[in-house]
C-alpha cells in the first residue's frame, strides 16, 4: 500500500496567472516582514490550485515569490502529502485505512474502491477525474469507517456507501457530505488552503454537527446535568505585588 | 459498586462542547448571545500578569496530551524582553484516536479565536497564529468565517475594544504530516520548513517561532480559557481532581453502542464511559483499548476502573494523552492492530533521527512477517530490541509513542503473538502483502 510514495516531480512550463501572482502578494503580506518564508506553505496550496499538482512550474514559482533556491521548495513540497506530484482528479477520494477504521471496514472499503476504481494508492483513474489514497487517521473516529471526498467527511461507510459516492461522482452528481460543506473541485478548495475564505457563503453554513459529536451533551440534556454554573461576575484576582 | 447511568451521567460536564448543540453558534452574532466575547471584555480590563496568574490558579493543564500546566508556560515567556512574541495554536490534530478539536473548531470556532485574544493579550503577544490541520477543511472554513466576523467586530486587529491591545490572528492550514502535531515541529513547518522536530533546549518559551518567546498550546487549552476567566479558577477546580482540575472531552470510539464526544469531569473511568456510551456491541468484550489516542500504551479489561486523569493512567502504566478512547474486543487482533499503527508511524517518520526512521520501518517488516504466519519466536525479542533503541533515543515523541503499542501489546498479549508464530491461527497478511519484508 505504500508504493509510488516518491514519484519524481511533474517537468512543467506552466504559466501562472496575474491573479495568482497578486494572490501570491497577498499571502506573502499576512507574515511578519523578514519572516516571508512563512508563506510557504499556503503559496504551495497556491499553485496547486491552478495547476493542479505541484510541478516544477510551481517550484519555479515559489522560488521567485521567496527568493528561495528550487532545493529549498523542493525539499518543503516533496515533505507534505497534501501537494500532489502529479496532476489529481476533481474529487480525492480519501480512505481512512488507520487501525480504528480498518478494524471497522475501512480496509475492504480501500481494497473495492480500488478494485473498483483500477487504481492503487495515489493514482488518478485513466480519465483524470478521480484520485485514490488510504489516508492515516482523519480525526472522526466516532464516526468510522470515514472516507473522505476533497477532506469533505462521509461518515460510517461500508462497501455499498462507499460504492454509491464514487458511483454518483462519476456520473456527474456531487453527493452531500455526511458532515461539511457541499463539494467543491480540488482545485477550487486549494484556494481555501492557501488561506483564503470559502466564497460560497452556503457552504460555511452547511455541515449539522453529527450525533456522535453530541452524546454527551445529548445524554446531560436527558438526565438534565449541567456543569456548576459560570458566574460571569467572579472578580480576576489583582495581584498585590509582582513576582520576582 | 456499579452506578446507574443516572448516576454516571451527573459526571457528564458540558462545558467546552456547550454550544455544539446550539445551531449556528458559529456565527458571532449566536456566539455573543451565548456569552460570547464576554471574557475578553473582562480579560483586557485586567492586568495580564493576573490573567496568568488566573490560568495558574486553575490548574488548566495542556490538553494536546502532555498535560503541562499551561499558566506555567505563560508564566515562562520573559516579559520586557524587547523581542516580538507569539501565540500559536497547534490545531494539527491528527493523533489516532483523537476527535476532538475538529469538532470545537467547527462547531464553537469562536470559542478558539476568543481564548487566543485573551491568551495572546495575557502574553503580550501581537501576533497569533492558528495552525489547521490541512486536511480539516470544514474547521478552517468555519474559523475563517468566525475569524473575519471577530475581526469586523474589532474583537481583534487594531486597538481592541479601544484598549490600545492590537493583535493580528493568521488561520495557517498545514498540508499533511502528523509530525507538525509536535510543536517544535509545527514552528518549523509554520517557517515554511520541512516539518522536523527541534533540539530543546532551548524550549519555545524563549526561543519559538522566528526564535522568540512563543507559547504554543493545544484547541482545547486555549478555548478553556474564556470561561475560566469568565467564573474564575475555583469554578474551573471544582470539577475534575485536585491535580487534574476541570472538565475534559473524552472521545470513544469502536466496539461500543454510541461512540462520541463526552466532556465529563476528569478522572471518570473507562467503565462510567462505556456505560455512558451504552455498553459493548452485541458479541464483544472489551479486550484492550487506548486511554489517549495510539501513542499511549494500550490498558486491558483489568483497567477498567482506572481514574481516566494525569496522575492515575500514569500510575497505571499508561498515559492519558488527549483522552481518545479507543475500544477494541475479542474480535479484534491486537497484534493487528499494532501492525497498523506502526505502518502509521513509520509513515509519518520525519526521517530526521535515525532511531525512529530506521526502528520503524524494520519493526513493520517483522509485523508482516509475524502476520503472515511466518514470524519466529526471536521476531518478539527483535520487536523489543527495536523498542529499546527507539524509546528515549529518539528526536522527538512520535519515535516513543510508536514504541508504546508495541511494547504494551507484548506485555498483555504475547499468546496472540503466539499464536500466529506457532500456527494456531490462520495468517492474516497473505504473501503479496508480504513483498520486501524479509
Amino acid at each position: 500500500m505504500t508504493a509510488d510514495r516518491t514519484p519524481a516531480l511533474v517537468a512543467s512550463d506552466f504559466e501562472f496567472s496575474d491573479e495568482t501572482r497578486e494572490r501570491a502578494k497577498e499571502i506573502i503580506a499576512r507574515y511578519p516582514e523578514g519572516r516571508e518564508r512563512s508563506a510557504l506553505l499556503p503559496l504551495l496550496h497556491l499553485v496547486q490550485a491552478e495547476e493542479g499538482c505541484v510541478s516544477t512550474a510551481g517550484i519555479g514559482f515559489c522560488t521567485d515569490a521567496l527568493g528561495l533556491t528550487r532545493a529549498e521548495v523542493g525539499a518543503v513540497a516533496t515533505f507534505y502529502t497534501m501537494y500532489k506530484r502529479r496532476p489529481a482528479g476533481d474529487w480525492l477520494i480519501s480512505v481512512c485505512t488507520n487501525t480504528m477504521c480498518d478494524v471497522l471496514g475501512g480496509r475492504r472499503i480501500f481494497e473495492m474502491l480500488s478494485e473498483y476504481l483500477g487504481v492503487g494508492h495515489n493514482q488518478t483513474t485513466a480519465d483524470g477525474t478521480m484520485t485514490l489514497e488510504h489516508a492515516e487517521c482523519l480525526a472522526a473516529c466516532d464516526y468510522g469507517p470515514v472516507l473522505t471526498v476533497n477532506y469533505e467527511f462521509f461518515d460510517r461507510m461500508d462497501v455499498e456507501t462507499a460504492l454509491g459516492i464514487v458511483t454518483e461522482l462519476q456520473e456527474g452528481k456531487r453527493p452531500m457530505p455526511t458532515r461539511g460543506a457541499r463539494l467543491c473541485t480540488l482545485k477550487e478548495l486549494a484556494w481555501q488552503l492557501a488561506g483564503y475564505a470559502d466564497e460560497r457563503v452556503e457552504a460555511v453554513a452547511d455541515g449539522e454537527p453529527g450525533e456522535a459529536s453530541l452524546r454527551g451533551n445529548r445524554l446531560a440534556e436527558q438526565y438534565g446535568v449541567t456543569a456548576p454554573p459560570i458566574d460571569p461576575e467572579t472578580p480576576i484576582v489583582r495581584k498585590p505585588t509582582k513576582e520576582a | 459498586m456499579a452506578l446507574s447511568v443516572k448516576e454516571i451521567a451527573a459526571k457528564l460536564t458540558p462545558v467546552l462542547t456547550r454550544r455544539w448543540t446550539t445551531s449556528d453558534a458559529w456565527r458571532l452574532e449566536v456566539y455573543e448571545r451565548l456569552d460570547g466575547y464576554r471574557a475578553l471584555r473582562k480579560a483586557l480590563a485586567a492586568h495580564p500578569d493576573d490573567l496568568i496568574q488566573v490560568i495558574k490558579d486553575s490548574g488548566l493543564r495542556g490538553r494536546g496530551g502532555a498535560g503541562f500546566p499551561a499558566g506555567m508556560k505563560w508564566g515562562f515567556i520573559p516579559q520586557n524582553d524587547g523581542k516580538p512574541h507569539y501565540l500559536v495554536i497547534n490545531a494539527d490534530e491528527g493523533e489516532p484516536g483523537t476527535c476532538k478539536d475538529l469538532p470545537l473548531m467547527t462547531h464553537d470556532p469562536h470559542a478558539l479565536i476568543e481564548g487566543a485574544i485573551i491568551a495572546a493579550y495575557a502574553i503580550r503577544a501581537h501576533r497569533a497564529f492558528i495552525y489547521v490541520r490541512g486536511e480539516a477543511v470544514h474547521a478552517a472554513r468555519r474559523l475563517r468565517y468566525a475569524a473575519a466576523e471577530a475581526h469586523a467586530a474589532g474583537y481583534f486587529g487594531r486597538d481592541i475594544l479601544g484598549t490600545g491591545f492590537d493583535l493580528e490572528l493568521v488561520i495557517h492550514s498545514g498540508a499533511g504530516a502528523y509530525i507538525c502535531g509536535e510543536e517544535t515541529a509545527l514552528l518549523d513547518s509554520l517557517e515554511g520548513f520541512r516539518g522536523q522536530p527541534r533540539l530543546r533546549p532551548p524550549f519555545p518559551a524563549t526561543h519559538g517561532l522566528y526564535s522568540c518567546p512563543t507559547v504554543v498550546n493545544n484547541v482545547g487549552t486555549i478555548a478553556s480559557v474564556p470561561p475560566i476567566v469568565l467564573a474564575g479558577a475555583d469554578w474551573w477546580k471544582s470539577m475534575g481532581t485536585e491535580k487534574s482540575s476541570g472538565p475534559m472531552i473524552y472521545s470513544l470510539s469502536g466496539r461500543i453502542n454510541n461512540p462520541g464526544q463526552y466532556e465529563c469531569s476528569m478522572g471518570i473511568t473507562l467503565r462510567e464511559l462505556i456505560e455512558l456510551a451504552g455498553g459493548m456491541q452485541d458479541g464483544h468484550q472489551l479486550k484492550f483499548w487506548t486511554p489517549g489516542g495510539s501513542s499511549t500504551p494500550l490498558l486491558t479489561a483489568e483497567h477498567q476502573d482506572v481514574p481516566l486523569d494525569f496522575e492515575s493512567v500514569a500510575a497505571a502504566g499508561s498515559v492519558l494523552g488527549t483522552t481518545a478512547t479507543q475500544i477494541f474486543s475479542n474480535k479484534d487482533c491486537p497484534v493487528y492492530a499494532t501492525y497498523r499503527w506502526l505502518e502509521f508511524y513509520q509513515h509519518e517518520s520525519c526521517g530526521k533521527c535515525t532511531p525512529c526512521r530506521e526502528g520503524n520501518y524494520w519493526m513493520v517488516q517483522v509485523y508482516r512477517r509475524i502476520l503472515a504466519g511466518e514470524g519466529t519466536h526471536a521476531d518478539l525479542d527483535t520487536l523489543l530490541d527495536t523498542c529499546d533503541n527507539i524509546l528515549g533515543r529518539s528526536f522527538c515523541g512520535l519515535g516513543d509513542g510508536a514504541t508504546s503499542p508495541v511494547i504494551s501489546s507484548l506485555k498483555f498479549f504475547k499468546e496472540d503473538y503466539l499464536d500466529y508464530i506457532e500456527g494456531r491461527v490462520a495468517p492474516k497478511l497473505n504473501n503479496r502483502q508480504l513483498v520486501g519484508a524479509h
